[in-house]
């Protein structure tokens, strides 16, 4: 990724709520393309650094610049704008359950295009594709297992071509060769799409298969941020407790 | 070694003082709540001025909230205006006034009975789903899910969920009235004996169109207000199942609660 520009800049992020500061000056760069992994123990403000991301949250202070753009004084509009650029994939896949799978995938076309049925139906086949499914556009997200329900959200969340997918906590729950299933689409993804990805997770087997780099959050900040082969050198004791908890158990 | 000892019991909370204390954290948490729901009516008055108009989803909400109620309010209605002018034929028979029967339903059908229960009823079975799927909604993140994909939840969900409450518990109230008044008739003119033309000329003669326009302006409050408490509740649940069936209570207690101050606020602003 040398000489990449970088697509997401997190810059002195502080968020608190109520006396629970969560956020305690968070620093990340994710360059253009690339899989960066959030990685962390549960708690430690995983997903609320990833709605800051998309501007779900509003920070205490910091910056947010994403593709360029400092998305924390925006207004709702101008969020709304932004949030194109960007595709997001649930941990429980967050499926409209009243909607089919092809009225799930077809959403945002309906919402910001002008397209005709017939074009629709042969962008959301196209997606269900690149996701590795095929006729199930009528099927509701209640006869769909798991995994299917993850590979729509996908489907659902690439459906704009946004420049950034961000995933949260895609393998939790999932048995092993469902996860490997899902961290192998995440790679696919980002080869046939060229996009920038964010994952959250709290999965080191994952986050090492899946990722370019791994930032790992501890005490509401980004103690590292590096290749995932060299977080296995890191020196901090935060990283050192959480790897060797993780290799002990054998789970990797 | 006194003070010492002193000091436990002084930081002990005397009975008053948790008494206060408690009522002083329901009432901020009332404060709380009213101003929570506020200030979703001023979100949902101002995103639904904003295009684009989501005809399909008012439609449905529509049909949901109107026309899926229309059994269950012309049911209640029946029944309430029949056993009213039984009760009311008996206590009238005493002095031998059946005639004011029909006037007396009617009145009381207008102004209270129609849009009180009309509402209760749709809280019942229309508010309580909104308020679930809602909750459900929020639980299982596809309301953050819209809003990733740059759709405002409140324009999608919420406006037509309230606009639907505006219109159709008004619409709902005429219904009741209705078939209240259609209940009346057949058990004080076949079953009490009061002439037809006494019922029907009594109540043209009482009741004036203020009356029904009161209670249809009840019912638009009240169906704003029970919309706007179950989308409220919904919309902010948390906590999985437990959470939305939790907010579905609240949403039912508070809507309940909402009919019946508001019910009393209107009517004396009204005169």
């Amino acid at each position: 990724m040398a000489g990449a520009q970088p697509m997401i800049q997190v810059i002195d992020l502080h968020k608190s709520f109520g006396s629970n500061h969560v956020l305690r000056g968070v620093n990340l760069s994710i360059d253009e393309g690339s899989t960066c992994v959030i990685l962390g123990t549960s708690g430690s403000g995983k997903t609320v650094l990833m709605k800051h991301i998309i501007g779900l949250l509003k920070p205490d202070s910091g910056r947010v610049i994403v593709d360029g753009e400092d998305i924390v004084p925006m207004t709702p509009e101008q969020l709304a704008v932004v949030r194109r650029k960007f595709g997001m994939v649930f941990q429980g896949s967050a499926l409209f359950d009243s909607m089919t799978v092809f009225e799930n995938v077809s959403f945002a076309l309906r919402e910001h295009t002008r397209m005709s049925d017939d074009e629709m139906r042969e962008v959301v086949r196209r997606k269900l594709e690149i996701v590795g499914l095929v006729g199930i556009e009528d099927k509701y997200p209640s006869d769909l297992s798991g995994g299917m329900r993850k590979r729509v959200g996908l489907a659902r969340a690439i459906v704009l071509d946004p420049k950034i997918v961000l995933y949260d906590e895609p393998t939790t729950g999932l048995d092993p060769i469902t996860t490997d299933y899902v961290d192998q689409m995440i790679i696919d993804a980002k080869k046939a799409l060229g996009v920038t990805s964010v994952v959250i997770s709290h999965d080191v087997a994952s986050a090492f298969k899946v990722g370019d780099t791994i930032a790992f959050l501890h005490g509401g900040r980004i103690v590292e941020q590096v290749p995932p082969k060299l977080l296995r050198q890191s020196q901090n004791p935060a990283v050192k407790v959480f790897l060797s908890t993780w290799f002990e158990k054998g789970e990797y | 070694m006194a003070e010492e000892a002193e000091k436990p019991g002084a930081h002990q909370p005397t009975a008053l003082y948790i008494a206060v204390e408690q009522i002083g954290k329901r009432v901020t948490g009332v404060v709380e709540e009213l101003g929570g729901i506020v200030s979703l009516g001023w979100s949902v008055a101002r995103w639904a001025v904003r295009p684009p108009l989501r005809v399909e989803n008012l439609f449905a909400q529509l049909d949901f909230v109107g026309v899926g109620s229309t059994f269950i309010v012309m049911l209640t209605g029946v029944f309430s205006g029949m056993v009213f002018a039984h009760q009311s034929s008996r206590a009238f028979m005493l002095f031998n006034a059946e005639s004011l029967v029909g006037p007396t339903v009617a009145l009381t059908l207008t102004r209270e009975l129609a849009p009180v229960f009309t509402a209760l009823m749709v809280t019942m079975r229309a508010v309580s789903a909104m308020c679930t799927e809602l909750g459900t909604m929020r639980v299982t993140e596809q309301i953050d899910a819209l809003e990733t994909m740059a759709v405002s939840p409140i324009q999608y969900l919420l406006v037509p969920r309230v606009l639907a409450g505006l219109v159709m518990v008004p619409l709902l109230t005429m219904l009741f009235n209705t078939a209240g008044m259609a209940g009346a008739y057949v058990i004080a003119v076949n079953l009490k004996g009061i002439s037809p033309g006494t019922f029907i000329y009594r109540t043209q003669q009482w009741l004036d169109p203020e009356d029904i326009n009161e209670g249809l302006i009840k019912a638009a409050v009240f169906g704003l207000a029970v919309t706007l408490i179950g989308c409220y509740k919904g919309y902010n649940a948390s906590g999985g199942a437990k959470g939305v069936g939790q907010a579905t209570t609240q949403a039912m207690v508070s809507s309940a609660l909402a009919i019946v101050v508001l019910d009393y606020v209107v009517g004396v602003a009204l005169h």
